[in-house]
């Protein structure tokens, strides 16, 4: 098959933000096609530190009607420009434990070097576009907005902010 | 000159500080995205809300600039954090 073809034939896109477990978002049915020879699947978890900060356990909030519409787009760009088979991309949103996946990437591709450009190409766009927002809660009982502007978070009751 | 009605939706540390989470906001015909961030951070009790502020209308990122219509859905978007 030549390049072209390859480049030519749709990308089959699937996206989902969800507040049930992802563990099982890929499903048993493989991705892609027999055209694709690469398939690479990129977990984000839920880890036990941020900044050296002992972490308990997260929340993700999401402005879901648009941040799905925004991964079905980031989705259909990567499709453009890569050389891709299929792509399934899902966010958790809710209340999450240490561990649990929060963001799943699944790329298939003829080749792998579209696959690694694509699956790093979307997991970098949904943290730089995907309307969600983290509220990590710490070991120590605190909690706070990952990334809101220190002038804003100065004007939450002090039992909320940063510490 | 006539007026126009706008659907507010604050989310992440936004939400936490604003009155509500949603709300609605009446603007002059003609207003732009960015009228309406100075007129919440002015007439509204919202006076923390950053100048800059990221603003989606209708579910797409918008910009200063854009012009708001009657019925729409603007949303303030503190800086986003999933992954």
């Amino acid at each position: 098959m030549s390049d072209r073809n390859e480049r030519t034939r749709p990308t089959s896109i699937r996206t989902a933000i969800t507040p049930d477990p992802l563990d099982r978002f890929l499903g048993r049915a493989p991705l892609g096609s027999h055209s694709d020879g690469a398939v690479l699947v990129f977990e984000g978890r839920v880890r036990d530190t941020n900044e050296g900060r002992p972490v308990a356990r997260l929340g993700y909030e999401a402005y879901v009607d648009m941040a799905t519409r925004e991964l079905d787009a980031i989705c259909r760009e990567a499709g453009d420009r890569f050389a891709v088979g299929a792509i399934s991309a899902a966010h958790r949103v809710g209340e999450l434990e240490l561990g649990d996946v929060s963001v799943v990437v699944g790329v298939a591709a003829p080749h792998r070097d579209a696959c690694y450009a694509a699956s790093r190409w979307v997991i970098e766009e949904i943290k730089r576009r995907l309307p969600v927002w983290k509220h990590e809660h710490y070991s120590d009982g605190e909690s706070a907005w990952v990334g809101a502007p220190e002038a804003v978070t100065a004007r939450l009751p002090r039992d909320s902010r940063v510490g | 000159m006539s007026r126009i009605s706008v659907r507010t939706l604050f989310f992440g540390v936004y939400g936490e500080l604003a009155a509500s989470r949603e709300g609605t906001a009446d603007l002059p015909a003609g207003s732009t995205v960015g009228d309406l961030v100075e007129t919440l951070r002015g007439a509204r009790g919202h006076d923390w809300l950053p100048e800059r502020v990221v603003v989606a209308v209708n579910q797409s990122y918008a910009e200063t600039g854009t012009p708001l219509s009657d019925g729409d859905e603007v949303a303030l978007i503190p800086p986003v954090a999933g992954g």
